[in-house]
């Protein structure tokens, strides 16, 4: 009398021969907010309990991604009165990165988000570098960047929502792009990876501390196959050791202004 | 709350411990006593009465008033109480090993007849349309919770936009961006997040001379829609990808964003997590038959027309001939390969021909085979899917120098669909060939693997259907999508629903996709299919 439903709701792999899927994948997600999963747990208990804290919670979800497609919002209203240079840049700008003006200093925004506002007056003055490091960029919010169309360095460095899509949202920078930062973005791939091959004039990558990359060594190598003219940074392999997140190299990849 | 705070009460006490269930239906053999057996909807009334009587029959002897009776007197008082309270609450099963959780509902609003990409997709939309929260109750039916055959567990996962009907198009662009943000849509609170696996390489279509015009004209379209594809010579796709001969080739069109290819699997178990977690039933079982009414009615020409409703679905459950009744509001076809016989189930194409009783669904399963090869000299990372000028498509699957292809036959070369066996000479005769004309490095290919799916293949004109049937009043399709039905699932799903609770297609305006083309012999022809 055992029931069957309770055996079949483990959704098993179809068969046939279909090795490389099945329901492990979905375990193997990234979570980049998982370091908060304890403090959690107390709410974990409530809304197991009570179905008005789980409505709520997922309430709070909503807002928290709604917020970050606010701040992806598209700046192209500004590109009439400013030029798209400025917009380019005050999106970076806004978003907590810094700008490069060609000849200029660059602009960076203090602690408070507060930024010198002088950048105004270069409307004229290419946007040549771009440091979005740590910054809550997503794929809506790239479309600000191909304002910049004489970008040549830009640093995604651990930018929490980079992923796959978004690295097919880099080729209109094609024509400029000379340095590219991927290194410790937690949810890019080797799939997104592969997609890069349009960025033909790239001379440096760098896609070291990729935790997504299933298998970062033969990437590095399979990346480098599809672009002879770049020089890859990524795992050093003949380093042994790999550096746990808190260790990390900071900053030592910033992007060298030309 | 409350249901759960009276059930803990009702549950102490050995007496309670009796297999008594309001659902339950036609009992498969998993109700025992059967004075506690309830058939669906009745109270029970009588079959509880010689049970109570015989056990109470000694107290009535021994004492006069009710305080001198004692406390067994109070004990068999109050379980009797519990009893009653418990044969009121719905679904409080008390025995675990007769629970009736994986049976039917006796009712439901929105029944959906298969529980693949598209069902799910309709059944996540109704709840996230819906007015008011848990306005609908809606059930999707699935007989078979592996998915050993269904199309979208065996499907390749490609998504694309590169069609000749803008509506293809549009589907596709709202599927993209669906996908993109399948975390938000389709979280749930607690649940790791989805790991779609999407590869965002692109559709690299090959056109002959004879066909490049049409394709130049294709991208015009594709273009103005919003997709972001380009054309390219025979000279730039050398540039790109010098492991193609372009012997043949006049033109190719690439799609840059939006394109690629993903996990089905991951798609179908988030969309399944994600309906159960806004309340939708699930249950495993075949439908098998509807109960239906019909009303006579008259057209403004005096013609008499009979229109159906349906009322009743019958799910005949897992390894049992018996079934159980499910009163609806409304169901959807969304079995896939199989919808031409649910559609015949409900009379559709029951009657004389060219009328539009007699028009069927002319959707079939059609097998389409899978091969996956290793060739160490194969085209590398930024390899995209290649749809050739012969019809022969291949893509990269993995880091390992492994691909995956096939080709779809033509009419005279299509296999029987009785099963899913894979005809190995067919990959040797007609694919192979073509592929080692196309990439000259698949000469040395070796076959590792292949597998066999079945197309929900509209024999008509090879697009979806859409929207409800014109007779059979409260039956909606989303079925017929012939080789890209997972790509479009989130927009059809959104458009069934929308029919449903608004009357009318409002996202994405799917009108020529209706049943009535069908009867009124109006081909919407799509040219890019695999
Ligand atoms: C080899 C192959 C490759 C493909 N590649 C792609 C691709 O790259 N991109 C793309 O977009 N599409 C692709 N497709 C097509 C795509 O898979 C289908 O169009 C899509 O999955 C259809 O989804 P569905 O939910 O309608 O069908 P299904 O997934 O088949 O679901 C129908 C379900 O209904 C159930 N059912 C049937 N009858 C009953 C009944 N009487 N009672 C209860 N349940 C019932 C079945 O068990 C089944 O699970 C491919 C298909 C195949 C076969």
């Amino acid at each position: 009398l055992s029931s069957p439903f309770s055996q079949s709701l483990r959704l098993v792999a179809p068969i046939g021969n279909r090795s490389t899927r099945g329901i492990h994948q979905l375990g193997g997600a990234v979570d980049p907010e998982s370091s908060q999963k304890k403090r959690r747990t107390m709410l974990q208990y409530l809304s197991d309990h009570f179905y008005d804290v789980e409505f709520l919670r997922g309430y709070f979800l909503q807002n928290k991604m709604d917020k970050v497609h606010q701040k992806n919002r598209s700046f192209a209203h500004l590109e009439e009165t400013h030029g798209p240079n400025n917009a380019g840049a005050f999106f970076i700008l806004k978003q907590g990165g810094a700008v490069k003006f060609r000849d200029k200093e660059w602009i960076r925004p203090d602690k408070y988000g507060h930024f010198s506002q002088e950048f105004w007056n270069f409307s004229e003055v290419p946007v040549e570098a771009v440091d979005a490091s740590d910054c809550a960029i997503n794929y809506e919010g790239l479309e600000n960047l191909h304002l910049l169309k004489e970008l040549q360095s830009l640093s995604l460095q651990r930018c929490p929502h980079m992923d796959d899509w978004c690295l097919s949202r880099l080729y209109p920078l094609a024509d400029s792009l000379q340095e590219l930062s991927l290194a410790g973005c937690p949810r890019i791939s080797e799939r997104g990876l592969a997609c890069l091959h349009h960025l033909q004039n790239l001379r440096r990558l760098d896609i070291s501390n990729l935790p997504s990359v299933s298998n970062p060594g033969l990437t590095q190598i399979l990346v480098e196959e599809m672009l002879p003219n770049c020089k890859v940074v990524g795992v050093n392999l003949a380093e042994g050791l790999k550096l746990g997140p808190e260790e990390q190299p900071q900053d030592t990849d910033r992007p060298i202004p030309a | 709350m409350l249901p759960r705070v009276l059930s803990l009460g009702v549950r102490r006490g050995p007496l309670t411990r009796r297999p008594g269930t309001l659902r339950g239906g036609f009992s498969l053999g998993k109700v025992v006593d059967d004075r506690w057996y309830c058939g669906s909807g009745v109270r029970p009334t009588s079959g509880c009465v010689p049970f109570r009587t015989r056990n109470r029959a000694p107290h009535w002897q021994d004492s006069g008033s009710a305080w001198g009776r004692g406390y067994k007197y109070w004990e068999e008082k109050l379980s009797e109480i519990k009893k009653k309270i418990q044969s009121v609450l719905p679904g409080t099963s008390l025995h675990p090993l007769y629970d009736s959780s994986h049976l039917p509902p006796d009712h439901s609003d929105v029944v959906i007849v298969g529980g693949g990409v598209l069902g799910l997709s309709v059944a996540y939309w109704l709840k996230k349309l819906e007015k008011q929260r848990g306005a609908l109750r809606v059930l999707v039916v699935e007989r078979d919770l592996t998915y050993s055959q269904a199309s979208s567990a065996l499907s390749l996962g490609g998504i694309h936009q590169q069609f000749s009907l803008p509506e293809n198009i549009h589907l596709s662009l709202f599927s993209a961006s669906f996908l993109r943000n399948i975390n938000e849509h389709l979280a749930v609170v607690d649940a790791p997040p989805l790991d779609l696996q999407f590869n965002p390489l692109g559709y690299l279509w090959l056109a002959s001379e004879k066909d490049a015009a049409a394709m130049e004209n294709n991208v015009k379209v594709q273009r103005q829609e919003g997709a972001k594809v380009c054309l390219m010579s025979p000279d730039q796709l050398r540039n790109k990808f010098p492991w193609i001969n372009t012997e043949g080739v006049a033109l190719a069109s690439y799609g840059m964003e939006d394109e690629g290819w993903f996990d089905p699997w991951c798609l179908l178990q988030g969309l399944r997590r994600k309906v159960q977690s806004m309340g939708v039933l699930f249950c495993q079982g075949e439908v098998t038959r509807f109960v239906s009414s019909s009303d006579r009615m008259l057209t403004k020409n005096q013609k008499e027309v009979k229109l159906k409703r349906i009322y009743e679905v019958h799910v005949k459950m897992d390894n049992s001939v018996e079934y159980q009744p499910v009163e609806c509001a409304l169901v959807i076809n969304a079995a896939g390969a199989w919808s031409a016989q649910i559609a015949a189930l409900a009379g559709i194409g029951k009657g004389p021909p060219d009328t539009l009783q007699g028009t069927k669904l002319p959707v079939e399963p059609r097998k389409r085979y899978v091969y996956v090869w290793h060739c160490p000299q194969g085209p590398g990372l930024e390899s995209p899917l290649v749809a050739d000028t012969s019809g022969t498509y291949f893509r990269r699957e993995g880091l390992g120098s492994n691909y995956l292809g096939g080709r779809s036959p033509t009419e005279e070369e299509e296999p029987d669909p009785e099963n899913l066996e894979v005809d190995h000479d067919f990959f040797q005769d007609k694919v192979w060939p073509h592929l080692a004309q196309r990439v000259p490095a698949f000469e040395t290919l070796k076959v590792q693997n292949a597998w066999a799916g079945y197309y929900d293949y509209n024999t008509f004109d090879q697009n979806g259907v859409v929207g409800p049937h014109p007779l059979v009043v409260n039956m909606f399709f989303a079925t017929g999508f012939s080789g890209h039905g997972l790509q479009q699932a989130p927009g059809v799903g959104r458009a069934v629903a929308e029919m449903i609770l608004e009357g009318r297609f409002q996202t994405i305006n799917l009108d020529s996709f209706l049943f009535s083309r069908f009867y009124l012999g109006e081909k919407i022809q799509e040219d890019n299919i695999i």
